[in-house]
């Protein structure tokens, strides 16, 4: 990362002819840092026609460079792309290497979320790697005296289908550009011929994960660099008031850089820094704007609303519900959730007159550069973002906070600035998932058909735009306050058939923390109402479970999964709970269903659990999942998706709630905010339904939707007791059986 | 500036420290350049920074650095390379026991003392013994396979 060019890449891939030497160069520092398709800063989405040298390059020793937006994160993802590319363009995927979300050689196709990866960030990869394929067939053609249509790509080579001389594709267009757009109608590879998607290939950067070598953005240097670590206000919106340098004399070259709130520390040595952060004395004013987190629940159901959303309305919910043979009603919740990355969030800037470069573990780089230049007031050609792989993120965590931080330190020192946040920032500070109230009312026939359905649901909100950056704000610096925390609402509306249902999402006007998209947005909470209160309903019916879905639902895809998640455990068709639970640790078992975002992957999860009555402890021995997202690109990358889904939802489920005072947020390390620990890690079978006739969707997220509801539902059969509440501790539990 | 001599990875080191309380996490990272060992709370609770010493896990983020004077270190770094991988990361890569991997080194060196001080531990024990480990991207059940095929063979 030393070299400096005053060439970006676009201007070399601009000045034509021989790519020479520069794709062999680690970092290319542009002198600007233009997005290569000239899309505006900050744009989201492919352009109509991006150029396929934006996304390929063949080099002269036949390897191949994919540019991207969409980062890794460590879901496998650049794994997936270069599968993609590979198969379309019948070069070997180990000659694939990927660079990820740099803003001034990548191509802004969007960011990392929403599971829209594989869809979306793999299909524009798919589309420029297949027209890059025809025209090195109509090239190779005219090199071969062939026509093209008798010509095929494979091992990099473009050979005659019937045999005959070849030609290698380096050899065509190794270091040069193919000048060409990507053809957004560009005939692809038929799915029933792949060789390389479909394949479990291994991912390339779990090696060197598993030995220490990997370079993560927390282990990058630059010449030059000092550590800087952020003073926080003990009240989350307090005024800075005094600050006594003196208390810090005693730890050596330390700096201490202070702008209106924001106050930090800059050393050359880490743990300078650390201890002068820790041990600064400082005075701020008192700030008691929260609502604290006991009671969140009702405080939710009486706030302000900005705007009601409709999620689904069909039939006469009002009249239908009333002439049910049985009506329930129930209620919700789910709390604040932290991201809780494992490395707290990290960020090295280098702000130069010349430009400001940010290294950040950032999910959307491109947007990060955008409001940066925004808030800062540097125009956008002069910021230049580079992705480095970073603490598992599972959302917009702290990372964008800390490179606001590491900017404002390093204008301030004028020298390189590496931030990471320490464990009470990252718990304290990164935007939250948002608290959830739903309130569920229904009712069955005679027959244990679902009449009518309304779902009600309380979601904190605030106005849109970008996120406000902590350390901006302290800054006094303008920028905008949005609340944005993804698609709430889906999946709010059960995938049951009913010809009555309303379902009405408040969004209100304020939220206690700042927040976030975090896994599955909306939809855990959403599916834990829908699945448990199916349950519900099947027990009014007094019928089984997974039979009482299985009724309700058409999709022959829907019911494969169901099927085949409930086989799995070899699930015994009754009503519940459990006759045969018996004494102090009772079993039971539970099943969820649901199709992500009403149009994605289709998951169904059983699970069989252990309640020890006298602790309230939960155990859940066993879970079986059963998943569909169409076309499979790598399967043990999707396993690998789907059970770190699974995991991370029980442990959200189980333990998670971030919890706050009138000030501030008081689970700030891993004891007030527990995750879960291997001795509760369940066995998990995981069937992967392939259809290589369908597309494919991303699986980042949607194993994790039904994750609650089967273990409520689980909880349920072998207690008796229905738990609506998140996370389902100990203390909750014993409460509920106590009641019972 | 204080002077601590120990041996690392089987090098003998020898490093200054303006505090002899300075943890033994950054003196390896920043001092010595052996970043396996990663920052994850600094309070000892989630495991990312584990390292050997004297055949020990520790918590490298809440040891001084006085306290390893004389001993001998063992980080990940010192098992193997990307190239030949040790037993235990040649399991984690067959099983690709990892997503973003920041807890994978403690892992290892977790597992490698458990390992140590038991070879052929039972599934009970792997969870019990990586019990201060925390991993968020939920890949618990490919790293307890992982530590298994070494425990097994």
């Amino acid at each position: 990362m030393e070299t400096v060019t005053s060439l970006s890449r676009r201007s070399i891939l601009k000045s034509g002819g021989a790519l020479i030497v520069s794709f062999t160069l680690g970092g290319l520092l542009p002198k600007h840092s233009m997005a290569q398709d000239g899309t505006p800063a900050g744009g989201r989405g492919a352009p109509a026609a991006p150029d396929v040298d934006s996304f390929l390059a063949i080099h002269t020793d036949g390897t191949v460079t994919i540019y991207t937006s969409r980062v890794d994160v460590g879901t496998g993802l650049a794994t997936a792309f270069r599968q993609t590319a590979a198969e379309e363009l019948g070069i070997p995927v180990e000659r694939f290497t990927v660079i990820e979300g740099d803003t001034a050689t990548t191509p802004n196709h969007g960011g990392t979320g929403g599971s829209s990866g594989i869809p979306r960030g793999a299909a524009d990869i798919r589309r420029a790697a297949a027209t890059a394929r025809q025209a090195l067939i109509d090239i190779g053609a005219k090199q071969l005296n062939r026509a093209a249509s008798e010509l095929a790509i494979s091992n990099g080579e473009i050979r005659p289908v019937n045999g005959g001389q070849g030609i290698a594709v380096a050899a065509l267009i190794g270091g040069k550009r193919f000048s060409i757009k990507v053809n957004p109608n560009i005939a692809l590879k038929d799915p029933a011929t792949y060789t390389v998607v479909g394949k479990p290939i291994l991912r390339s950067d779990v090696p060197a994960k598993c030995t220490g070598r990997h370079v993560y953005l927390q282990d990058f240097i630059l010449p030059g660099m000092l550590h800087g670590r952020v003073v926080r206000p003990p009240a989350m919106a307090a005024k800075l008031l005094t600050v006594d340098e003196s208390s810090i004399r005693a730890i050596p070259d330390v700096r201490v850089v202070r702008v209106e709130s924001f106050l930090g520390v800059v050393a050359k040595d880490e743990w300078a820094a650390i201890r002068a952060a820790r041990e600064l004395k400082t005075t701020w004013s008192d700030w008691q704007g929260l609502p604290g987190s006991d009671g969140l629940d009702r405080q939710m159901r009486t706030a302000a609303v900005e705007r009601d959303q409709p999620v689904a309305n069909r039939g006469d919910v009002v009249r239908a519900l009333p002439t049910a043979a049985k009506q329930l009603s129930a209620t919700y919740y789910w709390p604040f959730q932290s991201h809780a990355s494992l490395g707290p969030s990290c960020a090295v800037a280098d702000v130069k007159e010349s430009g400001t470069t940010i290294w950040s573990a950032s999910q959307n780089p491109f947007g990060l550069r955008a409001n940066l230049a925004k808030v800062f007031g540097i125009p956008p050609d002069k910021v230049r973002v580079v992705y480095m792989d970073g603490s598992g993120s599972y959302g917009t965590n702290g990372s964008d906070d800390a490179a606001a931080d590491a900017l404002l330190l390093s204008r301030a020192a004028g020298a390189p600035v590496r931030v990471q946040w320490m464990r009470q920032d990252e718990h304290g500070w990164d935007p939250k998932g948002p608290a959830q109230l739903l309130d569920v009312r229904g009712g069955i026939d005679a027959n244990g058909n679902i009449v009518a359905w309304e779902t009600e649901m309380w979601l904190p909100g605030g106005p849109p735009g970008d996120r406000a950056l902590i350390g901006a704000e302290s800054a006094g610096l303008a920028q905008g306050h949005g609340q944005n925390a993804g698609a709430m609402t889906l999946n709010a509306d059960p995938p049951y058939a009913t010809d009555h249902l309303r379902v009405i999402a408040h969004s209100l006007k304020d939220t206690p923390l700042r927040l976030s998209n975090l896994r599955a947005p909306g939809k855990i909470a959403n599916v834990f109402a829908v699945e448990s209160f199916t349950d519900e309903l099947a027990g009014a019916a007094g019928m089984d479970a997974a039979a009482f879905r299985r009724r309700a639902l058409t999709d022959p895809r829907a019911l494969a999964v169901l099927d085949r998640a409930t086989s799995m455990i070899e699930w015994q068709p009754r009503p519940s709970p459990n006759p045969r639970a018996v004494g102090n640790l009772v079993v039971g078992r539970g099943v969820a269903y649901m199709r992500y975002k009403q149009a994605e992957n289709y998951v169904a999860m059983a699970m069989e659990v252990a309640v020890d009555r006298s602790t309230g402890r939960i155990a859940v021995r066993r879970i079986t999942c059963a998943h569909d997202c169409g076309l499979i690109v790598n399967p043990d990358g999707l396993r690998n998706q789907v059970e770190g889904n699974i995991v991370q939802t029980l442990s959200r489920t189980l333990h998670e709630e971030v919890k706050f005072d009138r000030s501030r947020v008081t689970s700030v390390d891993w004891s007030s905010y527990p995750i879960l620990t291997f001795p509760e890690a369940p066995a998990i079978e995981v069937a992967l339904i392939s259809r290589p006739d369908q597309p494919s969707f991303g699986a980042g997220e949607a194993a994790s939707a039904p994750v609650a509801g089967a273990l409520a539902n689980a909880i349920f059969d072998a207690t008796g007791v229905r738990l609506r509440t998140v996370p389902f501790t100990p203390e909750r539990v014993k409460a509920a059986l106590s009641k019972a | 500036m204080p002077t601590y001599k120990f041996r690392v990875n089987g090098d003998a080191a020898t490093v200054d420290s303006w505090d002899p309380d300075q943890p033994l996490l950054y003196v390896l990272r920043n001092t010595l350049g052996l970043h396996a060992a990663k920052f994850g709370c600094g309070l000892g609770q989630c495991g990312a920074c584990t390292v050997l010493v004297d055949g020990k896990a520790v918590r490298s983020c809440v040891t001084p650095v006085r306290q390893v004077a004389g001993r001998t270190v063992l980080t990940l770094e010192g098992l193997g390379t990307t190239d030949k991988p040790d037993a235990i990361g040649t399991a984690f890569i067959a099983e690709q026991a990892a997503q973003c991997g920041y807890c994978t080194s403690g892992m290892i060196m977790s597992a490698k003392a458990l390992l140590t001080q038991t070879p052929h531990p039972t599934l009970d024990q792997v969870k019990q013994g990586l019990i201060g480990n925390l991993c968020r991207c939920g890949t618990h059940t490919r790293i307890l396979s992982a530590v298994m095929r070494v425990a097994k063979a």
